[in-house]
């Protein structure tokens, strides 16, 4: 069959979709629209399973990006028994979703390459397990087979869960010849507190805060989805001022972030001066959060409906004052890194990732704009504001660590303007308004650009309009397996500098 | 060269003179420590604790918040009818017992955390090195932590740093609820710590599992593996609630010059 013979439905970010209007194939002909879809440069955003209607079944949804056409697209099928045929090895995007899966609802992916849990807890499912471990038996994170490189020269270095700086844990798994890493194996999970499981049921009160600690450094970017999704599900229409008030709280994320870890690059090569000025101005940024709505995180900011705080001519004008005066210290101290020579000697050619393989791995966010992939939720998949003011998509062509970097840099300046444009655009209107209830048996979607890149969160409801299913896809569960292939080849001493330039979550992939 | 120079000279000193003056102002809209006029509410009005999406509220028999549990969400303020739950700026919520957490009708003061005895003083007073363990936490307490050492707050010249290694710790950070998956590396990077040492819990989720509390996959907070000496409350707390515990915690807090 060819694409055009398969019929997904057609769904726009940001909004909804009657359940029974999402066609339903049997799995070889779900696994082929992905397959062909992936190929024909689609992207997996999401891919799951729920329970099914069927006894003794497990529905799968997926979730596809068609970025060219700036839609989504939606489809489902039904997994009897206990194994399907793995998509992965043709299809090596779905890698982790399928892992997920078998770790999830007991479904063995029959031909996965590397079938190991994804964050090592029991099934969802009683009784139904993947690699048939007993019920009630701990299950220690980690413990497990790792990839090995065989040869007598050959030695492993494994790292964590506790690591040396102020960090999340998670477990690193080396294989060396001298300096050399050969290959490397990330094992997470030590994170998992049950999210996705939480969540079912909902919307409840504490949906939100779940949706605001997802990742900490991405409150605003995960609560907005989730938001997104919630307003999707009852066809709230807000208000512009709100939409751009969002839109700010995104930006000053993304500004706040990047600034950090532009001063820990420099700070993981030695370069002090732009380690400590960004280390601060990063806390100046995370201020003007904290001016919008007392937190430096903008927890309680984002709420269904719109946004729980406005804001006043005077506080927009704080705002502009304070954002010039980062932008002129922020630019300041991060033209230093481009001057230096010995720094850029340490950050071009370390840690290539090459776009064909961002593409077959579905890396996102500034990971993949760093290996010249145009590829951006704000441009390709709009929603809120950015419908109407679009922020330039900012590519270089490396993929190495300087190009990580450099793209962060230029982000941050196209934030900083977008912000300043914003201020002045939409005075006055409401900034929140009834977010009404929730649809029955109905599926939403939203798609927003975080700092690390896309924020996918899917909503199912059950005919009460209850979630029956709510999947949560960080950036950083695209873009683990991207960090490891950087790796390859590279010294193990720059695993510090490599990690930073992707600097990926432990808790948002744990869930 | 000359430019790393002039740009030293136009980024400036920026260290603040916390505590030795005044800290910086919160922003308006802060949530720090909350305020409740009991007198105001109405016989039988549950809407608070209803609206808590932790059960930090319980009105059995008598109006309580525990701070140990609270989010400062404000969904509780914006739930009374009678605005008796207002948040106030205070940032100083550090405490030595979990119980001094559970805050009462108009209670305008915590009992803020007493200083280490005198001999643990003169061990940590001027030297303290913590190992930072992140168990289960979503990473807002660990970078508000982390803030600390930038060079505005420059934990550093208290002598308090985050070291590399358990086994050149003092004493442990614990933020997150401690997941099922963290709890033996929690308690081994614990039992690594020499003797004698201190633990201190970060944020909501440390000290009670925050909005993971009950969850199957975790512990309900640190003290329910290691015992704990200071507790930190916030999602997350602001730098200057950390940095207030710590320095109450060594006695190097002169409220006189802090208070203005």
């Amino acid at each position: 069959m060819t694409v055009s013979s398969f019929h997904p439905a057609i769904l726009y970010n940001a909004r909804s979709l009657s359940l029974d209007k999402v066609p339903w194939y049997p799995l070889d002909q779900f696994q082929a629209l992905i397959a062909q879809g992936v190929a024909h440069d689609q992207r997996v955003c999401a891919c799951f399973g729920t329970a099914s209607e069927e006894p003794d079944a497990v529905d799968l949804y997926v979730i596809l990006a068609h970025d060219s056409e700036n839609h989504l697209s939606a489809a489902r099928t039904t997994v009897r028994g206990k194994q399907f045929p793995s998509l992965t090895p043709s299809c090596p995007q779905v890698h982790l979703f399928e892992r997920e899966i078998a770790e999830q609802f007991g479904l063995t992916p029959e031909g996965h390459p590397w079938l190991k849990p994804v964050r090592y807890r029991s099934s969802w499912r009683r009784g139904q397990d993947a690699w048939n471990r007993p019920e009630g038996q701990p299950i220690p994170p980690a413990v497990g087979d790792f990839y090995r490189v065989e040869g007598k020269d050959i030695h492993e270095v494994a790292v964590g869960p506790v690591h040396a700086g102020v960090i999340e844990p998670g477990h690193f798994r080396f294989q060396c010849h001298g300096e050399t890493v050969h290959h490397l194996e990330i094992a997470l999970g030590y994170q998992h507190r049950g999210v996705e499981e939480a969540l079912l049921g909902g919307p409840d009160k504490r949906s939100i805060h779940f949706a605001e600690t997802v990742a900490g450094d991405t409150s605003i970017g995960h609560a907005m989805a989730y938001c997104l999704v919630v307003e999707a599900l009852a066809g709230c229409r807000k208000s512009a001022r709100a939409q751009s008030l969002r839109a700010i709280a995104l930006e000053l994320e993304r500004i706040a972030n990047h600034i950090g870890d532009l001063g820990a690059l420099a700070g993981d090569v030695g370069f002090l001066p732009t380690s400590s000025y960004c280390g601060r101005i990063r806390g100046d940024v995370l201020n003007m959060t904290a001016l919008l709505c007392g937190n430096r995180f903008g927890r309680g900011l984002m709420r269904p409906g719109g946004v729980y705080y406005g804001m006043e001519a005077e506080r927009d004008a704080e705002l502009l004052k304070r954002l010039k005066a980062a932008r002129l210290d922020v630019t300041n101290a991060v033209n230093l890194m481009w001057e230096t020579q010995s720094l850029m000697a340490r950050f071009e050619d370390t840690g290539p990732l090459p776009a064909d393989v961002c593409r077959d791995l579905g890396v996102v966010g500034p990971a993949a704009r760093a290996s010249g992939l145009s590829r951006d939720v704000r441009q390709d998949q709009p929603f809120g504001i950015y419908r109407f003011v679009q922020i330039p998509v900012c590519t270089w062509h490396t993929g190495d660590v300087f190009a990580r970097a450099y793209v962060r840099w230029e982000e941050i300046q196209q934030s900083f303007t977008f912000i300043e444009e914003q201020l002045q655009a939409f005075p006055g209107d409401a900034h929140r308004v009834e977010p009404g209830r929730p649809a029955p048996n109905t599926l939403a979607v939203a798609l927003v650009e975080g700092w690390r890149g896309e924020v996918c969160h899917v909503a199912l409801t059950d005919s009460q309009g209850r979630f029956a299913r709510y999947k949560i896809s960080d950036p950083s569960f695209h873009n683990w397996v991207g960090l490891a292939y950087a790796l390859r080849g590279q010294q193990i001493s720059d695993f510090p500098l490599c990690n930073k330039s992707f600097n990926l979550s432990y808790c948002g992939h744990d869930l | 060269m000359i430019q790393v120079l002039l740009a030293r000279l136009k980024q400036r000193h920026r260290t603040m003179k916390y505590p030795a003056a005044p800290p910086p102002e919160m922003p308006d809209r802060f949530r720090g420590r909350p305020l409740l006029a009991g007198s105001k509410c109405p016989e039988g009005c549950r809407a608070c604790a209803d609206a808590c999406p932790t059960g930090a509220i319980t009105l059995d028999p008598e109006l309580r918040l525990d701070l140990g549990k609270c989010l400062f969400c404000t969904e509780c303020e914006q739930a009374c009818p009678q605005n008796a739950i207002t948040c106030t700026r205070d940032y100083r919520l550090a405490v030595r017992k979990r119980q001094a957490l559970i805050l009462a009708p108009d209670q305008a003061e915590l009992e803020l955390a007493a200083a280490l005895d005198t001999k643990s003083r003169r061990l940590f007073g001027h030297s303290l090195k913590l190992r930072q363990v992140s168990a289960g936490g979503c990473n807002a307490c660990e970078a508000d932590v982390n803030v600390l050492g930038t060079v505005g707050w420059d934990l550093g010249r208290f002598g308090i740093q985050m070291v590399a290694s358990p086994r050149h710790a003092d004493g442990l950070l614990i933020t997150g609820p401690v997941t099922e998956n963290m709890k033996l590396a929690l308690r081994k990077t614990y039992d690594s710590v020499p003797a004698p040492k201190i633990v201190i819990a970060v944020g909501a989720c440390a000290l009670s599992g925050g909005p993971y509390r009950d969850h199957a996959e975790v512990q309900n907070g640190a003290e329910s593996v290691v015992p704990v000496d200071l507790f930190i409350p916030g999602c997350p707390p602001h730098p200057l609630t950390i940095l207030d515990g710590l320095l109450r915690l060594l006695g190097r807090l002169d409220e006189s010059k802090t208070r203005g």
